[in-house]
């Protein structure tokens, strides 16, 4: 099974863009793409917020294209985590969630690392990378 | 995929890894007698242990989203509900209780009959003005920021003072979401 995954994006509560990480050159971007994707993307959900015929709506959780799907996972605390995948990818909503007891681990568990900035932990990193592998993924399916 | 189910206090603390009781209590002994050589008043020491809780609550938050599954309360009842029965126990495995509801209902005081950060601990003459464990009011009062409430947390009654159980007070000032720079009239 090719590499699914093209591309996951962390964002602060305010829009920036603070983890880009992109697996294979399907989606890679430069900086500044990564940048605008991610606050495109910031507003846009909010916007979804707005605009859903649904009471209680809390943003954009799927969206699906021809050569993508996007899914996001918003935490209760305003980080998004969202990743861009091949269309028909099973399982990344516990991805997601699993992303995001990494972020709370190796993350804000960092005491040097900033509030709303960038991330830079590399434990971070690696423990991301095995959890993106292909098996891992299947795994999570649960 | 269907919703995860929220996961109680007791099963949450069972799967999490251990540390020894004592050192948590020792560390944050050793914390509290540095502070008050540092900084010698006491108020001061109140205020920074406040501080202290609140650097730790900011980040506490999202642990706690992750591992309880908590879905968003619906109101401030709930959210007394869920810091007292599934956030005490999942951090200091004790559980904590709820009451003294004013009449709008934003708030209430958190019941705490066992507190491992007092294991041991008798308060001095020189130190009566301390809040022993004001840290627990900046958790408290940080994790809820997170979410969007702006809180006060104060202490009712204090073990370590000569009362019979610790509790803390939490009223709700506010409830402050997201705002984006979207006017609808513009």
């Amino acid at each position: 099974m090719a590499a699914a995954i093209y591309s996951l994006y962390i964002i602060n509560k305010s829009g920036g863009l603070i983890y880009y990480k992109d697996y294979g050159s399907a989606g890679r971007m430069d900086t500044n793409d990564s940048l605008r994707v991610a606050s495109l993307w910031h507003s846009m959900h909010a916007i979804s917020q707005q605009l859903s015929p649904v009471s209680g709506c809390l943003g954009i959780e799927l969206l699906q294209a021809d050569t993508f799907d996007l899914h996001c996972y918003q935490s209760l605390t305003g980080t998004k985590f969202f990743v861009v995948c091949e269309p028909g990818t099973q399982h990344m909503e516990s991805l997601l969630k699993y992303i995001y007891e990494l972020y709370t681990d190796y993350v804000l568990k960092n005491p040097f690392y900033e509030m709303e900035m960038p991330i830079r932990c590399e434990l971070f990193d690696i423990n991301l990378t095995q959890a993106v592998q292909k098996d891992r993924v299947a795994f999570l399916g649960r | 995929m269907a919703p995860v189910a929220p996961r109680s206090g007791d099963a949450i603390f069972a799967n999490i890894e251990r540390v020894n009781a004592e050192l948590f209590t020792l560390t944050y002994g050793a914390i509290v007698r540095q502070l008050l050589t540092d900084l010698e008043e006491v108020e001061e020491v109140n205020k920074q242990l406040e501080q202290m809780g609140y650097n730790i609550g900011i980040r506490l938050i999202d642990e706690f989203l992750a591992k309880s599954n908590v879905s968003r309360c619906v109101d401030f009842r709930e959210t007394a509900d869920v810091i007292a029965k599934v956030g005490f126990k999942m951090f200091l495995g004790v559980t904590a209780s709820v009451s003294n509801w004013d009449a709008e209902g934003t708030c209430c005081s958190i019941i705490l009959e066992d507190n491992p950060l007092v294991d041991f601990v008798e308060l001095p003459d020189t130190c009566q003005g301390l809040y022993y464990c004001n840290i627990l009011s900046g958790v408290i009062r940080g994790a809820l920021e997170m979410v969007s409430m702006k809180t006060e947390v104060t202490w009712i009654r204090d073990v370590l003072r000569g009362d019979d159980v610790f509790e803390l007070q939490v009223k709700l000032l506010k409830q402050v979401p997201e705002e984006y720079p979207y006017k609808d009239d513009e």
